[in-house]
């Protein structure tokens, strides 16, 4: 091997311009871009709420308590520790504004707050006056600012009063934004009061659910770590939750690294697909070289010298490619940072970030080695002879072992690589496995298609412009495979997700609501439950209701370890969790281990806990449970394991204990009931009436909330998915560009022999439309496949297709691929046959 | 003179769609150091295939093929592509220069794949020699058939090679440029005292050769020191 002669080759080789490597730039660019811009955002937005942490969280820490305010012991320890501390009490309740045609109910989420509120930031409200006096309010009622969504769902001023519980307020400003905004997504908008002034509405009464926040403001330079350490050791056991400004919003933070990772892999999957582009504009070049290469071979060149010619010059192309995707890739997020900080409902920092640039250069560079070492392995396979004779065609033969071992390596590569910067492996292989099979699919499709359009050929000798289309699709090396499998993989991931998307909100807005209750009512007052239980059962119009009592409290320990120890991040640990009594096994409870405990057993606490839950966390009959309940420890046995259903909204509690453990500690009642849709607002209306205290969540809406979360998670995904449709475009755009000179000469002697210019074109867009509607049926079928297999296996849930989103993507790959048809189709008509038959002898 | 090239019992046989195809049975010849030799015989007689058996280009399917004293027959490709390099040099019919390379690189070409540091002079003065420095920096689109076919000459002369192997020369080029480029070659060839192994249709270019042989059917039929070759 020559390094020198090989360079010099590349050189002159490449100096001619990159003619002949568009498809090639395109779609590396395009893919590199992608992750480039995907990951920038990312950056952009950790580097926010790392910066905003103490604004988000709302002070230098927090320590939150649930069902139960700060006892004096906590409130000493932040005394002691903190320049300052603001309380904060947030719950949900009903927003009612009496009027004369009818009292209007809501939902709000009430953030009652002290005068030291807010420690970190400024919360913007409409008109501009000052904070204190929006709270104070006017000389008779005290403030209330509200969420302009939720002034505007009940038509309410600034002036205007409401209700919440017994007590009035007056409506001071809108919330245009709070600065605090760390806790993520509420089913409810934002109501802010003082907590003093709520002292006489009855809602924050024994038993009531709501959380304390005590946000801290500490002195300069704190050991955030150690004053975590030391407030975990002393209160943890209590029900203590910590966060600090080092991770101030560590949901958003989780949820954005997630997220960010999944659409990382559409973007590469993006990568893949233009990797067939890339694969195929090699394959082309190689071809159009296998003479000089062939030349080389003759006058002395060795193989390896010829193939290290040809890598320096896709290198370098690879490396254009890659430096333009980048620079594309890093100026768009800064570009267009103002408008994508205006819908982002967290602080985000547009910058120049190198990792996330690393990170795509990485992939960028492994894509390219990948999709053109085979290609361009096969230079080896040329032999002088070819000179001779007409061999000057594509070699066939598979590359020398060394190369098809080279490219294995580097998938595992990237996979390893795309694994460990997604942080799951088991995402990335499962996506890479989707995508592998995707393209096996469309590759076995494309050949099938090549085959059965071979055999129907001889059958069409009535239709002579369909003929023409169908042999010419099933003749070898045309462009059938890779613009099936180009155009056919981007569709399939749309198709994947629309059908994905289409059923979960269905699922959750249409689905759901059959079977779920239509209300559930919380803080119901022990002393209430009676009268209420009594008017609903007179009510005809409600079919069902469940009651029980509602305490949250935290798992601490299992058989006296710590919880985390045993079960790990198991959700049913990571926070509080509803937890209720029983005395008299309910009927429709369905135990699947173990006995249910004596109605009047008054011994050590017995616990019934969820069966799938349970085997997830590894416990068993016998285990003891610690569960902090309004800072008391319960300590029991688990005695029984039960089927619990969380898919119809129900009544659904991870944890049951028997009723004397709990029965004495303060609790309210929560219930469901079932009603007739029509009958909803009066039911609505008589509670809140009656008792102003309970709160009501009607299903419908927060189902409605749930819905139009997964459908911006859908959409996110879809422009991310919409890159890979944009790589198949190129591809196919670069297919049809190539075989634009033979598509011409076809077309000069189709017409010698007598064809008409409408006859010729008639025959294209059958070619065109026939592979656009094949590579639109194989990803329909690879989407609804995938989408049936997350609906069944992951969301447990029905499956439908969703016939608007099956039809939009099969009329999609017919009219990408007429389009880029005809494009390059027209000018071949225009030529006379003399031209280009002169020409081409 | 020695023998600087043998074939004994060389047979080529090749696959295609339509199945094996015996281009050549049986060719046993010797080449001798410094002669001329001309291989004539009708289209599809197997003249070029046994030239490209005498460069390395194409493996014998049996028999052996022995030049300079090396058999080619037990040569891996790359090990030919390094003997050809020192040793050989090849015209053909259809130019085959590199079109993306200036007429001077296509004739450093072979030089530098010998690791030559004075590669381009060498290239130089060897288009000099042709008649053709003006064209150094021309790529082979500018030139004219006649002046492509003298920078392939330049370009397989320019090693010095031992054994100068020429595919129809001129069966791309008109009768006046075909007599100044066949001119040329043996010029070279008396110059440099290179043996030279000519395929040809032309009945005038064999009788310039010193030894004619005749293909049919891809044996040899006459293998006489001199022939009146019929195209």
């Amino acid at each position: 091997m020559s390094l020198s002669a090989a360079t010099r080759i590349a050189r002159r080789e490449i100096r001619g311009g990159l003619r002949g490597f568009t498809v090639f730039l395109a779609c590396l660019i395009l893919g590199v871009a992608t992750i480039a811009a995907i990951g920038s955002v990312r950056s952009a937005i950790q580097t926010g709420l790392t910066s905003e942490g103490a604004t988000l969280l709302g002070g230098d820490a927090e320590m939150s308590f649930t069902y139960r305010r700060a006892t004096d012991a906590e409130l000493a320890w932040m005394d002691k520790n903190t320049d300052a501390t603001s309380e904060i009490i947030d719950f949900r309740s009903m927003v009612v504004v009496p009027r004369e045609d009818g009292t209007e109910r809501a939902l709000a989420q009430v953030k009652a707050v002290d005068d030291a509120y807010p420690l970190v930031g400024a919360v913007e409200i409409t008109p501009h006056i000052s904070w204190t006096d929006a709270l104070a309010g006017s000389d008779t009622l005290p403030g209330a600012v509200l969420h302009g969504l939720l002034a505007d769902r009940l038509s309410l001023e600034v002036g205007d009063t409401f209700q919440l519980g017994t007590q009035e307020f007056i409506l001071t400003a809108r919330l245009d934004r709070e600065p605090d905004t760390a806790g993520g997504f509420n089913f409810a908008p934002r109501a802010f009061v003082r907590t003093v002034d709520l002292a006489g509405s009855g809602l924050l009464s024994a038993g009531t659910l709501f959380t304390s926040h005590y946000r801290l403001d500490l002195p300069p330079s704190p050991d955030l770590a150690a004053l975590e350490a030391d407030a975990r050791a002393k209160f943890e056991s209590t029900g203590l939750r910590w966060r600090d400004s080092r991770n101030g919003a560590p949901g958003i933070t989780r949820f954005v690294e997630r997220f960010g990772a999944f659409l990382i892999l559409v973007g590469l999957a993006g990568l893949a697909v233009g990797g067939v582009g890339i694969s195929t504009a090699i394959r082309a070049y190689l071809s159009r070289k296998t003479e000089t290469i062939a030349t080389l071979r003759s006058l002395g060149a060795d193989r390896s010298t010829i193939f290290l010619s040809y890598f320096l010059q896709i290198g370098f192309v690879s490396l254009v490619g890659i430096s333009l995707g980048l620079a594309l890739g890093a100026l768009l997020p800064i570009l267009l940072g103002p408008l994508i900080e205006s819908v982002l409902p967290f602080p985000a920092n547009f910058s120049l970030y190198p990792i996330p640039l690393i990170e795509a250069a990485l992939y960028g560079a492994l894509a390219a080695a990948i999709f053109t070492l085979w290609p361009l392995a096969r230079v080896e396979n040329v032999r002088p002879s070819a000179l001779f004779r007409d061999q000057l065609g594509e070699s066939r033969n598979l590359p020398a072992a060394r190369y098809i071992f080279a490219v294995g390596l580097l998938i595992a590569l990237l996979l390893g690589l795309a694994s460990w910067l997604s942080g799951s492996a088991r995402l990335t292989l499962w996506f890479a496995a989707g995508v592998v099979i995707a393209m096996v699919a469309l590759t076995f499709a494309a050949t099938g298609l090549r085959a059965l359009l071979r055999r129907l050929a001889t059958r069409l000798r009535s239709r002579p412009e369909l003929r023409w289309a169908v042999q010419s699709l099933g003749r070898a090396g045309d462009a059938t495979t890779p613009v099936v499998l180009s155009l056919g993989l981007g569709l399939s991931v749309l198709a994947t997700v629309g059908q994905v998307d289409g059923n979960l909100r269905n699922a959750i807005a249409r689905d759901l609501p059959d079977v779920a209750p239509s209300f559930f009512f919380v803080d119901i007052q022990r002393d209430q439950m009676p009268a209420l239980q009594s008017d609903w059962d007179a009510t005809p119009t409600i079919h069902n209701v469940e009651t029980a009592p509602m305490l949250r409290g935290v798992v601490t320990r299992i058989n006296d370890q710590p919880a985390k120890e045993v079960a790990g991040d198991h959700w049913v640990i990571r926070g509080d969790r509803g937890v209720t009594y029983v005395g008299q096994m309910p009927e429709d409870t369905k135990l699947t281990a173990g006995t249910w405990w004596d109605p009047d057993h008054t011994g050590d606490p017995q616990i019934s806990f969820a069966e799938e839950e349970a085997l997830e966390m590894g416990l068993k009959l016998g285990d003891s449970l610690t569960i902090n309940i309004l800072g008391r420890d319960i300590t029991g046995s688990v005695t029984s394991f039960r089927e619990v259903d969380f898919s119809s909204a129900g009544m659904g509690f991870v944890i049951v204990l028997n009723e004397a453990a709990l029965s004495g500690a303060p609790h309210s009642f929560i219930a469901t009931v079932y009603a007739e849709a029509d009958s909803e607002a009066t039911l609505l209306k008589d509670v809140s009436e009656q008792y102003p205290n309970v709160t009501a969540i009607h299903v419908r809406d927060a189902a409605e909330q749930v819905s139009s979360l997964v459908a911006q998670l859908a959409n996110a995904t879809t422009y991310g998915a919409s890159t890979i449709l944009l790589t198949g475009l190129l591809v196919i755009f670069g297919a049809a560009a190539a075989g634009q000179a033979a598509r011409t000469y076809e077309a000069a002697i189709l017409k010698t022999l007598g064809a008409t210019r409408a006859q010729v074109l008639r025959s294209f867009a059958w070619r065109a439309a026939l592979l656009g509607a094949a590579a639109g049926t194989v990803a329909l079928a690879v989407g609804l496949t995938g989408g049936w297999a997350v609906m069944t296996f992951v969301m447990e849930s029905d499956f439908y297709v969703i016939w608007p989103n099956a039809l939009l993507i099969l009329s999609a790959g017919i009219l990408a691929n007429l389009l880029a048809g005809m494009v390059f189709a027209l000018p071949s008509l225009a030529n006379r046959p003399a031209q280009i038959l002169r020409a081409r002898d | 003179m020695s023998s600087i090239l043998s074939l004994q019992d060389a047979t080529l046989a090749l696959d295609s769609n339509a199945g094996r195809i015996e281009i050549l049975h049986g060719i046993s010849l010797d080449v001798q150091a410094g002669e001329a030799l001309a291989l004539v015989g009708p289209s599809g007689s197997g003249k070029s295939s046994l030239l490209m058996l005498m460069g390395g280009l194409e493996r014998a399917t049996s028999g052996t093929i022995t030049a300079l004293d090396h058999d080619l027959s037990a040569m891996d490709e790359d090990a030919l592509a390094r003997f050809r390099r020192e040793n050989m040099g090849v015209v053909f019919q259809n130019f085959h220069l590199i079109p993306t390379m200036t007429a001077l690189e296509n004739v450093a070409t072979p030089l530098e794949l010998s690791g030559r540091k004075d590669a381009l002079e060498r290239a130089k003065a060897e288009l000099e020699a042709v008649g053709l420095g003006h064209r150094a920096d021309h790529y082979p689109s500018q030139m004219s058939g006649g002046e492509q076919q003298r920078v392939a000459l330049a370009r397989a002369c320019a090693p010095s090679p031992r054994l100068l192997l020429a595919d129809e020369p001129t069966g791309n080029l008109d009768q006046s440029t075909g007599e100044t480029i066949m001119d040329l070659l043996f010029d070279l060839h008396a110059k440099r005292d290179t043996t030279l192994v000519l395929v040809t249709h032309s009945n005038a270019l064999a009788k310039r050769c010193e030894r004619v042989v005749r293909l049919r059917d891809g044996r040899i039929e006459t293998p006489l020191a001199s022939v009146e070759a019929s195209a």
